[in-house]
């Protein structure tokens, strides 16, 4: 920090992105309690944990090696270049600026931030999962997304100098993709070997409703998920920085906020498109299922995420009906598939982050059509087929099959699903039967002093 | 860093113990966090096989499908 400008430019991005970390905590707490509310009641502790435990496992190994991943592989390697060894040593779990530091105020929140998403990232493939995953094969799961692939694709097409914006022009300021349709991808890849919950499909095929046992705490869940997802929106931009920084074609001295490309943006822009894609998203799931509240909420997340990859440069009214036109089709998909394969997602992750994120994608790229991609020379512009291919890369490539292959080798060791006995049971029927077995005992106790 | 703070900010880095050695405790951390893997999984298949040898006939699931319902 040379002078006290500098410094307090510093002090307020260590801060920025410190209050989106505390803010994006919150998408946790709501994903806990939406999988609780959602799930039955034999089942809530091991609903409980097994997504509060990711956070421990998935922080760790992002440390270890998760953020590594970032800085080296912006290249592919060798699409666009080799590794990034320099780029990714001060980022090392054995480098000193991983630690306190007085001479780095920055990398500690930026991994904070990027860390966040990674356990959101984990967080949607859990919820698909409820009720008969055994924990330690999904913790498993959450480290492979959470610390490997999304990571992977973050390098490749969420950083400034990632291959697929050289190369494809992609562009997914949001997240609707890296984020999303990776965890729907990734979901629905696994359960497909996992296969549906006991007594979810009829012998011929219908499938029954398992009614969420709680709603409130489902939508209080998809309330908090909301909020963090303000957390979220602004911990993907750059807070502020000087064209000279950016060092690439932007002319002037006008500092600005950017998107994680370093492309100019404004927190307002994406305040205003993320409630107008909320409302769209909202209106439209309404309708839809005759006013749910599940199907609403969900419809709510769903058109911020389909909307997510452009809501830099969307006009709010064209943010509002991607968000309504993206839980349209993904609550038809949703039920067709279901329907079709015999899919059980318990929480819909699949049609809210996989379709929607997905669908982001595709929209981003003919609605931004010609659009700079970059603020530096040789990359190429926002198109719809870069955008489609990446949108397959994230949903399919990095999504589905690693999580396809990783569920047929934990189901291959007899790790993936709980034994048929002990779904029926329920999963925390020891739980509730030593905790029966004290109640009696201090009832017993209390009669004989009768 | 040294035990005093009567020094230049700038001139100072890392503050934490043991600067130098952050290769042995990052190889002693991912020891600990496979072996937690290895015992958590160990302890949940044990859970599982314990549960279904002590209650896992027809008549146990049955009373707890009738205590637990939802």
């Amino acid at each position: 920090m040379g002078n006290n400008l500098d410094a307090l430019t510093t002090i307020f991005t260590e801060f920025y992105y410190w209050v989106t970390v505390v803010f994006m905590f919150l998408i946790h707490v709501g994903f806990c309690m939406y999988e609780v509310g959602v799930s039955r009641r034999r089942n809530h502790l091991h609903t409980l944990m097994k997504n509060t435990m990711l956070i421990p496992l998935v922080t760790i190994t992002f440390y270890f090696f998760g953020w590594w991943l970032y800085w080296a592989l912006p290249n592919g390697p060798f699409i666009t270049g080799p590794l990034l060894f320099d780029a990714g040593a001060p980022n090392l779990p054995t480098s000193p600026t991983m630690a306190p530091n007085l001479q780095d105020h920055i990398t500690g929140v930026f991994w904070a931030a990027f860390l966040l998403f990674s356990w959101t990232v984990a967080s949607i493939v859990s919820g698909s999962l409820i009720e008969r995953v055994k924990s330690g094969a999904f913790w498993i799961i959450a480290i492979m997304i959470g610390s490997v692939t999304w990571i992977i694709d973050a390098a490749w097409g969420w950083h400034p100098l990632g291959w697929m914006v050289k190369v494809l022009g992609y562009h997914d300021a949001y997240a609707s993709g890296v984020i999303h349709a990776i965890g729907g991808g990734t979901a629905l890849g696994v359960l497909i070997v996992l296969g549906p919950r006991l007594g979810r499909f009829t012998k011929d095929g219908r499938a029954r409703v398992f009614v969420p046992h709680n709603p409130w705490l489902v939508t209080i869940g998809l309330f908090l998920i909301y909020t963090g997802f303000w957390g979220f929106y602004a911990a993907c931009n750059v807070p502020i920085i000087s064209p000279e920084t950016i060092g690439g074609q932007i002319t002037g001295g006008t500092w600005t906020a950017t998107t994680i490309y370093l492309t100019p943006t404004t927190l307002g822009a994406i305040t205003i498109n993320f409630l107008m894609s909320l409302s769209g998203g909202l209106m439209v799931a309404y309708i839809l299922s005759k006013g749910d509240p599940f199907w609403t909420y969900s419809g709510g997340l769903a058109g911020v995420i389909t909307a997510s990859a452009g809501n830099d440069l969307y006009h709010p009214i064209q943010a509002f009906f991607i968000g309504g036109l993206g839980i349209f089709i993904a609550y038809k998909l949703h039920y067709w598939v279901e329907n079709k394969f015999k899919i059980d997602d318990a929480v819909g992750a699949v049609a809210v982050h996989g379709y929607c994120g997905f669908l982001g994608c595709v929209f981003a790229g003919f609605l931004l059509w010609g659009y700079p991609s970059s603020p530096y020379e040789g990359f190429a512009t926002i198109n719809p087929l870069g955008n489609t291919i990446g949108g397959v890369i994230m949903f399919f490539v990095l999504g589905f099959i690693p999580g396809w292959i990783a569920a047929k080798i934990l189901d291959g060791l007899g790790l993936l699903r709980v034994p048929r006995e002990v779904e029926l049971m329920g999963l925390d029927f020891r739980t509730l039967h030593e905790e029966e077995e004290a109640r009696q005992e201090v009832r017993d106790a209390e009669k004989a002093m009768v | 860093m040294g035990s005093t703070w009567a020094v230049d900010l700038a001139n100072i880095g890392p503050v934490y113990p043991w600067v130098g050695a952050e290769l042995i405790m990052v190889i002693v951390a991912i020891v600990a966090w496979i072996l937690w893997h290895i015992v958590q999984i160990k302890e949940e298949e044990n859970e599982y096989a314990e549960d279904i040898k002590k209650y896992g006939g027809k008549e146990g699931i049955k009373k707890a499908l009738d205590e637990h319902p939802s």
